[in-house]
């Protein structure tokens, strides 16, 4: 999908390209530091390629930019992937993903926000990020700031009960500028065997699976919209219908059905690939299925 | 053969279970991670999935132990002691409750996951606690024995346990018993207190140090409640000086227990080395352990000069 930049926006590239790398970058570095995530970073790569390149106002160079929007990635375990994507937007060399997960680095195996600039928010105990893009949206509209706060979490995330305190007082507050985008990849890091016949995305699945999320959100008064998290389009779409309804009194709930591993054969939908490492090997396979194709972008 | 205390735990739980038909173990979704998965594949029927939700879970099990079961609760030990503090405090720990805590990923070496993952402060709340037995074994002989004495001894127990495998450093006629202390080491210039799988570091820095003509002991404290309060005090009666070691902050564990002892019985000049008051953070373990004294290298070369500067006095 090719898009023009609005303002604001990011570069002309096409996302698509943009995600594809993002992926290759994920793998390569897991494989480097030999720890980290791979399931949840390439799950929501295409919302954070989406995010950071389209959909939020930002300044890379300026990272505190008062007026910026801000993202708190909630399901901290993904943090390789958010990585990737602000090297790629800017925030900091590509070269500096080597250093993932490495004694002193700013690219911790969780988001240390006193660590990289950027970062809105620590995270890594999953359930508290909404809490935390809760209170910059509710302190914005007190300071009469017009940001948009976006807030990523895992659909497992969704079992931890303090999500739940967020999604009553967002919707309590009438916090229209907080949007909670859900990667609803139905896998998480063990959960429950599969029964037969259920419907799902993995080989595992969800405890919580069944659980209708949607009415969930809109019982405690959220709008609720939802989309394919690997349509690009879709995603930018529901992102802007999110910002548009900001001075609505209702915070959005954004349920982006995605796969876990997204983007390589042999890790869509595999649970075990939630925390493994890729092997020497499997770096070779990602970049034969990720590397620069015909008419990609992903080696620029 | 050096097994890891996680998959140790895993296992004891699974042969316990064989006979014990009340054992249950209750997974929040890191059951691949903590090892309990091994359990869910041999006992599926005592396997409980509550998800990533650990708060509930403890009021699951405080729940399920008033049916006299005998529930084992497992998460990484942050996410017990922190997240959960509440519920174990309350439903657990304030009733007497018949929980089990197995607190995988403890210390600070938790495979890369960083400061968020890193349990160092799990000792000092869970000692505050009254009540509350605070297990931390060395090797897999005292953890699968410290496993089996929580499973047959009622009320509320914490277990430490480690990501990654340690030597062994005790063999078959290992039998643990609460309280008790456990010299590894004679040494007549120093005494290092030590815990956990830090006890093995311990013993390989006192053979450094013996190289180095320095005489040290090594008492491993595999139960740091309750606790031998008087062994603690007797060992340190002979020696000049004595060190905690401890892989967790030096605030209210390990060396807070030690200088409660001292102060009170047996007053000693005294040094905690371990986690000085600061946060971990992703590394790798030979680099986590040296940043923080805790290779055995490391607190070798703190106590010669704990030692040099006590002679010089
Ligand atoms: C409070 C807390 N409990 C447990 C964990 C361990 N953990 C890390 S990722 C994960 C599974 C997350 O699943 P989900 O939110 O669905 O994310 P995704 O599938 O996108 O990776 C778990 C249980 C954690 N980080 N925080």
């Amino acid at each position: 999908m090719a898009l023009t930049p609005e303002s604001g926006a990011g570069p002309s590239v096409d996302l698509d390209d943009v995600a594809r790398r993002g992926r290759l970058l994920v793998v390569e570095s897991v494989a480097h530091s030999g720890a980290g995530h791979i399931g949840g970073p390439l799950s929501a790569m295409d919302l954070l390629v989406a995010l950071y390149f389209r959909v939020m106002r930002i300044r890379p160079d300026e990272p505190d930019w008062p007026e910026r929007d801000r993202f708190i990635l909630s399901k901290g375990h993904s943090a390789i992937g958010q990585y990737a994507v602000m090297a790629m937007r800017g925030y900091f060399p590509i070269e500096e993903l080597a250093t993932f997960d490495s004694g002193d680095s700013r690219l911790q195996g969780h988001p240390d926000m006193t660590r990289l600039p950027g970062l809105e928010a620590s995270t890594g105990s999953l359930g508290q990020g909404l809490a935390v893009g809760l209170g910059i949206a509710l302190g914005a509209r007190m300071r009469g700031l017009g940001v948009q706060t976006f807030v990523l979490l895992g659909d497992g995330e969704t079992q931890e009960g303090m999500v739940w305190e967020s999604v009553m007082v967002g919707a309590r507050y009438g916090l229209g500028n907080l949007t909670a985008i859900v990667d609803c990849n139905g896998l998480q890091q063990y959960g429950w065997p599969p029964v037969p016949g259920e419907e799902r995305r993995g080989d595992r699945r969800d405890p919580l699976a069944g659980t209708h999320l949607r009415g969930a959100f809109e019982a405690f008064g959220w709008r609720v919209l939802e989309i394919d998290g690997h349509d690009m389009e879709a995603i930018v779409a529901a992102c802007a219908d999110a910002r548009s309804a900001a001075s609505g009194r209702r915070p959005t709930a954004i349920l982006a059905t995605t796969t876990k591993g997204r983007g390589l054969s042999f890790t869509e939908g595999r649970f075990e690939w939630h925390a493994k490492v890729a092997t020497a090997d499997d770096v070779e396979a990602a970049r034969l299925e990720l590397g620069p194709g015909p008419g990609g972008a992903a080696g620029s | 053969m050096s097994i890891a205390l996680r998959d140790v735990w895993a296992d004891t739980l699974g042969e316990i279970a064989l006979e014990n038909h009340d054992l249950l173990v209750l997974d929040a979704d890191l059951a691949t991670s903590t090892r309990s998965d091994r359990f869910a594949v041999a006992h599926p029927d005592r396997f409980l999935q509550m998800g990533i939700a650990e708060q509930n879970m403890i009021g699951v099990a405080a729940g399920l132990a008033t049916l006299g079961y005998i529930p084992w609760v497992s998460s990484f030990a942050v996410f017990l002691t922190h997240r959960a503090v509440d519920p174990i405090r309350m439903l657990v720990a304030q009733t007497h409750a018949n929980v089990k805590i197995g607190a995988a990923y403890s210390g600070l070496l938790t495979g890369f996951t960083g400061k968020t993952h890193q349990d160092v402060e799990d000792l000092a709340i869970m000692r505050a606690m009254p009540g509350m037995t605070v297990l931390a074994p060395a090797d897999a002989t005292e953890c699968a024995a410290a496993v089996r004495w929580a499973t047959d001894t009622p009320g509320p127990v914490y277990l430490r346990l480690a990501r990654d495998a340690g030597p062994d450093l005790f063999d078959v006629t290992y039998r643990f018993v609460p309280g008790r202390v456990i010299r590894l080491r004679e040494g007549s210039d120093v005494l290092i207190v030590s815990t956990g799988l830090q006890s093995v570091r311990s013993l390989e820095a006192a053979v450094l140090l013996e190289a180095d003509g320095v005489s040290a002991g090594v008492l491993h404290v595999p139960s740091l409640k309750p606790v031998d309060t008087l062994a603690i005090a007797d060992a340190a009666r002979d020696v000049r000086l004595v060190v905690s070691v401890e892989e967790h902050t030096i605030i209210g564990g390990l060396g807070g227990l030690v200088a409660e002892i001292l102060a009170e019985h047996e007053p000693r000049r005294m040094v905690r080395i371990g986690i000085q008051d600061t946060w971990g953070e992703s590394a790798p373990n030979a680099f986590l352990l040296d940043r923080h004294g805790l290779s055995p290298r490391r607190v070798a070369e703190r106590v010669a000069t704990e030692l040099s500067e006590l002679s010089g006095r």
